[in-house]
């Protein structure tokens, strides 16, 4: 099932294609949720991502990659993007797009940083900020095939007033444990201090290595690279430590 | 492992060049496993560093820091180096 969606691209060389804005959904004031009707979408595997392309009138043109959030499905995706301060597309995107407006995008693209329903071991989520978009569609997946492979996802984020799919993921799913890893503020009565992740937080709310999760590692890259070498630290096979790096955010 | 510490953290990763790939390839590279032509290392691709701030996407090995793939885009051509690439192997299903 899985395969289909990737081999039904073989012979066909990657295109853009139009997307149409149906929808807009605030998840905070710098995070937006855009719901995009794409004819001819083929689907795709939970983890990857699109490349979208901007073009202005003067025929200057700039493009990012961004994780698909949803469900797979064909005709149907949504991206959530975050407005960084200096950003050229991101702003645009999360604050300016409208119902009905067209972007132009490409994909599904990756085949590595995915997760497919077909897989057995657990699988722990370790997330920095807009990194839990891709984790989400896993998530997501694996709630809509029925999965019953016990999932646990540790979310970095700045703030509780910072969270992704807040409403959804308090609401939870059978066999999904979430850890929230604040940073820079916690909630009154929080256990853990506010700050970045160390080792004790994945081997308290983690999988001993033994058990031979899929850690699928998502966020800014000095988190990654923290987070992922934590891991292999604490037993992981590297090999078993799936890391996609967004790049530095400024925070 | 230890070279990525002395390198600046906005890189990304070979995840990132699965778009730009898939307008030459219409298999997936980023899944096929790359020999580093210096040191060796195997791995697949979605593991090299990939640095965006050169003209085009410079993939590095995650192990000895070397650049193992270079992209450049232009509007009319893509150029692909790959001198720092041994082979690159692809897992194909059986026909």
């Amino acid at each position: 099932m899985a395969r289909a969606t990737v081999q039904g691209r073989l012979g066909e060389r990657l295109r853009w294609r139009t997307a149409e804005v149906v929808g807009r959904g605030s998840e905070y004031a710098e995070a937006t949720t855009l719901m995009l009707k794409v004819p001819d979408w083929p689907g795709h595997l939970a983890g990857q991502h699109v490349d979208v392309r901007l073009t202005a009138e003067d025929g200057y043109s700039t493009q990012r990659s961004y994780s698909v959030a949803s469900t797979p499905e064909p005709g149907y995706l949504e991206i959530t993007v975050q407005s960084l301060p200096d950003g050229e597309v991101s702003p645009y995107l999360a604050h300016d797009m409208a119902v009905g407006d067209l972007l132009e995008l490409r994909g599904p693209v990756g085949g590595w940083f995915v997760w497919r329903p077909e897989q057995e071991e657990p699988v722990l989520l370790v997330a920095g900020g807009s990194g839990l978009v891709p984790l989400m569609s896993m998530i997501r997946a694996r709630g809509s095939s029925g999965g019953r492979t016990p999932f646990r996802l540790l979310y970095s984020l700045r703030s509780p007033a910072h969270g992704l799919y807040t409403k959804e993921l308090r609401e939870g799913l059978p066999g999904l444990d979430v850890t929230y890893l604040y940073t820079r503020e916690a909630p009154e009565g929080a256990k853990r201090e506010p700050g970045r992740i160390v080792p004790s937080d994945l081997v308290d709310h983690g999988w001993p290595a033994e058990f031979a999760p899929t850690c699928y590692v998502c966020g800014p890259t000095a988190f990654a690279e923290k987070a992922s070498a934590y891991l292999v630290l604490l037993g992981h096979s590297p090999e078993r430590v799936r890391v996609e790096r967004f790049g530095g955010t400024g925070e | 492992m230890t070279s990525e510490e002395h390198l600046p953290d906005d890189h990304v990763d070979g995840n990132a060049l699965a778009g730009p790939l898939a307008e030459v390839f219409t298999a997936d590279v980023t899944v096929a496993q790359s020999e580093c032509a210096h040191c060796g290392a195997t791995g697949p691709v979605a593991r090299l560093l990939v640095y965006r701030d050169a003209p085009g996407l410079v993939a590095r090995c995650q192990e000895c820091g070397q650049v193992v793939l270079r992209y450049v885009r232009t509007a009319s051509a893509a150029h692909l180096d790959m001198r720092g690439t041994v082979t690159l192997a692809f897992s194909l299903a059986p026909e």
